[in-house]
């Protein structure tokens, strides 16, 4: 098995009800799930779904209620057993695993956090996070100082005595993040972990989750309803259907450009895409000059044959030097001047691939000149034109309809005024 | 076919009295070994109650009320049992006391491991509720009869009948309590890798403690009027001093020791009730 992969579903099925192996010949049949309900009385709650999750990524399982979500990643530390399929963490199938093994891998392997916390109320912050350590049979110092640890790096410090209903969703939250951190697992699974907190919090968890991400590299299975939640934090992202089938898995931006059916497509149509799609998708290559190699002869030979006023001039490494504009080309060139460098302009802008169109709209509106795409290392990877940019905003913005047509809006108004005259 | 022959076929009660004959002949030894463990325990609570002098037993009783539950339930018990002791009621008083606590020591031994169980297993439920709801509506009367059968007269029988009698409710919220735990609790204490028995001692029990407490506290207060019934079969205490009262006339002997089953029941209602609140806090 590949190295990288950290989980690896296969073909699971998960089918709650008396006598779950007699709605495999229907599931064959292709019968949905009312049907199948109907005539065996078991629930079809996962159906058939495979895929993989690399190691250190955040892995997004979306879908709305019934899609089998929470069910799915109650599967992967057999909270719930599954009906049928194969699950592989690191190689191993877990669903061979003894009682003993599979206590050990929850112990120490994957740690899950709850949508509506699961906190013991009786239990101070501190020895709420403590309990996993606790279960291991962890020395109390040991795991006192482990917990404090945790509570630290979830932001929670001067809480540690304080019991869980004095505290705030958000807060409490954070605790059970403390709590699964704890014991340094290498997964963490999250089951709609922020779905009850409120959006403001929800987003700065959303926030804190991506900033502690970046400094422990887990592999985190995320569960979400919540389409932008689930393009925010995915690296990649699964979508299940209502049926507990799976549609699609793919980058948030695959899943924004290129729906695989009508059902991720109906999802995706109410998303800022401008938010997600990243300056990649409107990149384009375009010729450059090389210094010292190439000089005004080349750089205004090159604008004319491709019809364009100015070119972008970078080193033999690639690291962007400036643009040259073909006024000052061709002026250089009249003066017999063989180098480019003192004409080039530095007054231009610069985006990394991965930045959301959206970032762009006030740069494009307000330079005169293309912007610059360029790797992590600063080197250069292509431009993005401005109208691309504005392009790409603007039939965003024609979906959202927020500007109204006035005859619409007097319309709007008029009846408005009935209704009131009404009552 | 009238109601008299058919009588003869449906001897529910001929059949009932075959069992308890067959019981009393052949498992005497058990009987009296059951019987000495009790008289064992009562004579035991009612000598460490009788052992200090009553004005320091009052005190105490008024401390613990006044820690456990609140300073008006501390000073009410104070004075409660003064007037106790002032009626020259003590000795029965205690001897009640002596009589609930053995009852409920036991009933609560064998009640809260059942109602764990039916909590965890849903056909020990459907057996156990029945049994219960029967145990509940059966006249507190009838629990007299096989007591004395097996146990002869005196304090051993009343023991047995009120244990029996007190037990369900203690079952019967157990078993709920532990059902009531939120499932996210249940599911995370397996997904930190808990065994049964961790996930029953450090998650479940305590979430469901003030329920348990529920469920001993109304045990405690079936015990203390089944105790006081059971002063029928000579088990002593209140119960006697009531019985006087009715058999004898003495009006007042029999409202003294009313009111001193009354002061005792809002004694350990109080003080038992508080307890379900502070054992809910009670982890550091």
């Amino acid at each position: 098995m590949d190295d990288n992969v950290k989980i690896k579903v296969e073909n699971l099925f998960k089918i709650f009800g008396p006598n779950p192996k007699k709605a495999f010949p229907l599931i064959e049949k292709g019968l949905e799930r009312p049907e199948i309900l109907e005539k065996t009385g078991n629930v079809v709650a996962v159906r058939g779904v495979s895929f993989e999750i690399k190691k250190k990524e955040t892995f997004v399982i979306m879908g709305l209620s019934g899609s089998g979500k929470s069910t799915l990643i109650r599967c992967l530390n057999r909270i719930i057993d599954s009906t049928s399929g194969k699950i592989f963490i690191d190689g191993k199938n877990i669903l061979e695993m003894d009682k003993e093994e599979l206590r050990e891998s929850r112990r120490y392997m994957m740690s899950m956090v709850f949508q509506h916390f699961g906190l013991l109320p009786h239990r101070n912050v501190t020895n709420n996070v403590e309990f996993g350590l606790e279960i291991g049979g962890m020395e109390k110092e040991e795991r006192n100082k482990k917990a404090l640890d945790a509570i630290e790096l979830v932001g929670l410090k001067g809480y540690e005595k304080s019991l869980p209903d004095e505290l705030s969703g958000g807060m409490q939250q954070r605790v059970g993040l403390a709590r699964a951190l704890a014991n340094n697992p290498e997964i963490l699974l999250m089951d709609e972990a922020f779905s009850a907190l409120d959006p403001l919090i929800r987003n700065q968890m959303q926030d804190e989750l991506l900033e502690l991400q970046a400094k422990m590299h887990k592999t985190i299975v995320f569960i979400t309803h919540d389409l932008d939640e689930a393009l925010k934090l995915g690296d990649r992202i699964l979508i299940l259907g209502p049926d507990g089938t799976s549609r699609q898995l793919g980058t948030p931006e695959e899943i924004l450009s290129e729906p695989a059916d009508e059902y991720v497509a109906k999802f995706v149509e109410k998303v800022d895409k401008t938010k997600v799609i990243t300056v990649t998708s409107i990149m384009r290559k375009a010729p450059v000059m090389t210094i010292p190699k190439d000089g005004p002869g080349a750089a205004s030979r090159t604008m004319e044959k491709n019809g364009i006023s100015s070119i972008f001039v970078v080193d033999s490494d690639r690291y962007l030097k400036g643009m040259a504009t073909i006024d000052d080309t061709v002026k250089l060139q009249k003066k017999k001047e063989r180098d480019l460098e003192p004409i080039l302009i530095r007054d231009i802008y610069t985006a990394y691939e991965d930045t959301p169109i959206s970032d762009l709209l006030a740069t494009a509106l307000s330079t005169k000149y293309p912007i610059v795409v360029i790797d992590k290392d600063y080197r250069y990877k292509g431009i993005v034109d401005r109208a691309a940019i504005i392009n790409e905003v603007r039939d965003e913005s024609e979906d959202s309809e927020s500007p109204m047509h006035f005859s619409e809006m007097e319309e709007g108004i008029s009846s408005h005024e009935s209704d009131n005259g009404g009552k | 076919m009238d109601s008299v022959a058919l009588h003869k076929i449906f001897a529910i009660g001929s059949v009932f009295e075959a069992v308890i004959d067959w019981l009393t002949e052949n498992l005497s030894v058990v009987f009296d070994i059951i019987a000495d463990v009790i008289d064992a325990l009562l004579t035991g609570f009612f000598n460490v109650l009788m052992f200090p002098h009553a004005f320091i037993m009052i005190a105490l009783f008024g401390a613990i009320a006044w820690w456990i539950a609140k300073k008006g339930v501390g000073i009410f018990s104070l004075v409660g049992f003064f007037l106790i002791y002032a009626m020259n009621l003590w000795e029965a008083t205690m001897e009640t006391l002596a009589l609930v606590i053995t009852s409920v020591f036991i009933a609560i031994l064998i009640a809260i491991p059942i109602g764990i169980w039916a909590s965890k297993k849903d056909t020990v439920e459907a057996i156990v509720r029945p049994i219960l709801d029967f145990m509940q509506t059966l006249p507190a009367f009838v629990y007299l009869i096989p007591a004395v059968l097996f146990f002869r007269l005196g304090a051993v029988p009343g023991v047995v009948a009120t244990l029996i009698f007190s037990m369900p409710p203690a079952v019967r919220l157990t078993n709920l309590g532990i059902r009531q735990v939120p499932k996210e609790i249940k599911e995370a204490s397996i997904a930190f890798g808990a065994t049964n028995r961790q996930m029953l001692l450090k998650a479940e029990i305590p979430v469901a403690i003030p329920t348990i407490m529920a469920g001993v506290n109304q045990t405690i207060m079936l015990a203390l009027s089944m105790v006081v019934i059971a002063g029928m079969i000579g088990a002593g205490g209140l119960g006697n001093e009531v019985l006087k009262g009715i058999t004898q006339l003495k009006i007042d002997l029999g409202f003294e020791s009313g009111i001193a089953i009354v002061i005792l029941a809002i004694f350990l209602d109080r003080v038992t009730q508080a307890l379900g609140v502070a054992s809910q806090r009670q982890e550091e």
